[in-house]
């Protein structure tokens, strides 16, 4: 890689979106997503996958300006009102996020594909990384999980309609709300959004190598009513196994957790919410803002402590 | 004697056999869990991953029914029964 002073954030560690500094106080966000149907809706699909790649610049403290459609789409196989409704879906969570849509790239393909690249703006003093935590912090977590197991049982026709409702609720709302409350806080120490690794995989990146560790207290974590009887009956994404194997090597499970809901802290998430870190005074205010306007399922799931360092104790 | 002319209740009893390989998650498990809701008491189903296999095999722990598990080439057979 060539050396670039101005790139604050890029393809080296684990950060949700690259930075690159304009001015002394101006930097950009840039970052893209897309992704195969989660849901059989054209028009809810829309908008996850345009709330998903709108989310990354979120989890870096920033603000979305504009956005450009990247869609896949086999217009032999399906009506094209199928892919009016996606991009509708898209556009709509866009107007909502008060970003503007500027461009786009179509492609024939056999299966539809559909996400944003997305471009924010930041002061370049403010990013917010996912390495930064400090001994002490809590961790705040903001969207129950299970949209994967529960996207599984959807496939095969065997969520109950109620929990499919809940998961696709939490998949379409934007993390701007939950981002802006955060920022308004004094300080935060890191933070990243809870996606294709699951809670667990995106809290090792926050730590693995580091001074520090965590301590996840999985009573403490939001998951949708239903996926423990889902894990339990086999409804389990393969990313979800993928996912502890790569990484239990850095997790202490004591018997308190059992295993069901391990795995639902390893459950890889579509527009997952956000992981926060913060000093553990401002931690019960921030959850108390943010189930104040709406983001009922934030919860303090965690802490940062100095031992097992560099690893993740689930109690 | 023609197979016609053994009586129903004479048959030894086969297992009802899935061929679930190529199969992503969840469609493995959906195919065990119908044929079990339509009442087969004996089956052997036949996945080729590791996913597919826990997966069938948590659906049977879950329904508390016998799960055992046998290679068959390559492939893996889980033989579920009552």
């Amino acid at each position: 890689m060539r050396p670039d002073p101005n790139l604050i954030a890029g393809i080296e560690g684990f950060e949700d979106a690259g930075v690159y500094r304009l001015r002394d106080d101006l930097a950009i966000i840039l970052t893209l997503d897309f992704f195969t149907p989660v849901v059989d809706d054209p028009y809810l699909f829309g908008q996850i996958a345009a709330a998903n790649a709108l989310s990354d610049v979120y989890a870096m403290g920033g603000r979305p300006v504009t956005a450009m459609n990247i869609i896949c789409f086999p217009p032999k196989k399906l009506p094209m009102e199928v892919l009016n409704r996606i991009l509708q879906g898209g556009l709509d969570k866009m107007h909502e996020a008060d970003v503007t849509l500027v461009g786009g790239h179509s492609v024939e393909d056999d299966e539809p594909k559909y996400g944003l690249s997305v471009t924010g703006v930041i002061h370049p003093g403010r990013v917010l990384r996912n390495r930064g935590c400090r001994v002490g912090d809590r961790l705040v977590l903001t969207k129950a999980l299970g949209t994967g197991i529960v996207s599984t049982a959807l496939k095969g026709e065997e969520a109950d309609p109620a929990l499919a409702d809940r998961a696709v609720r939490a998949m379409i709302t934007l993390n701007r709300k939950a981002a802006e409350l955060m920022t308004q806080m004094p300080e935060i120490h890191a933070c990243t959004d809870v996606t294709g690794f699951g809670l667990l995989g995106h809290a090792c990146e926050m730590i693995e190598g580091s001074d520090a560790g965590l301590k996840i207290q999985a009573s403490a974590v939001p998951y949708f009513d239903g996926v423990r009887e889902l894990v339990e009956s086999g409804y389990v994404p393969g990313g979800l196994y993928r996912n502890k194997d790569f990484r239990m090597p850095l997790i202490d499970v004591r018997p308190s957790c059992p295993e069901w809901l391990l795995e639902i802290l390893f459950d890889p998430q579509t527009s997952g919410g956000l992981l926060v870190a913060l000093p553990a005074g401002d931690a019960e205010t921030l959850v108390k803002n943010m189930r104040e306007a709406g983001i009922a399922d934030a919860a303090v799931v965690g802490e940062v402590v100095a031992e097992p360092r560099g690893k993740i104790l689930v109690v | 004697m023609s197979p016609s002319a053994v009586k129903e209740e004479e048959r030894p009893m086969s297992a009802i056999r899935i061929d679930a390989r190529g199969l992503s998650c969840p469609q493995p498990v959906v195919l065990t869990n119908r044929a079990i809701e339509a009442g087969a008491t004996n089956l052997d189903v036949l996945v080729d991953n590791e996913v597919s296999k826990e997966n069938v095999l948590r659906l049977a722990k879950r329904r508390r029914l016998w799960a055992s598990l046998r290679q068959e080439g390559p492939d893996i057979v889980i033989e579920i029964a009552t």
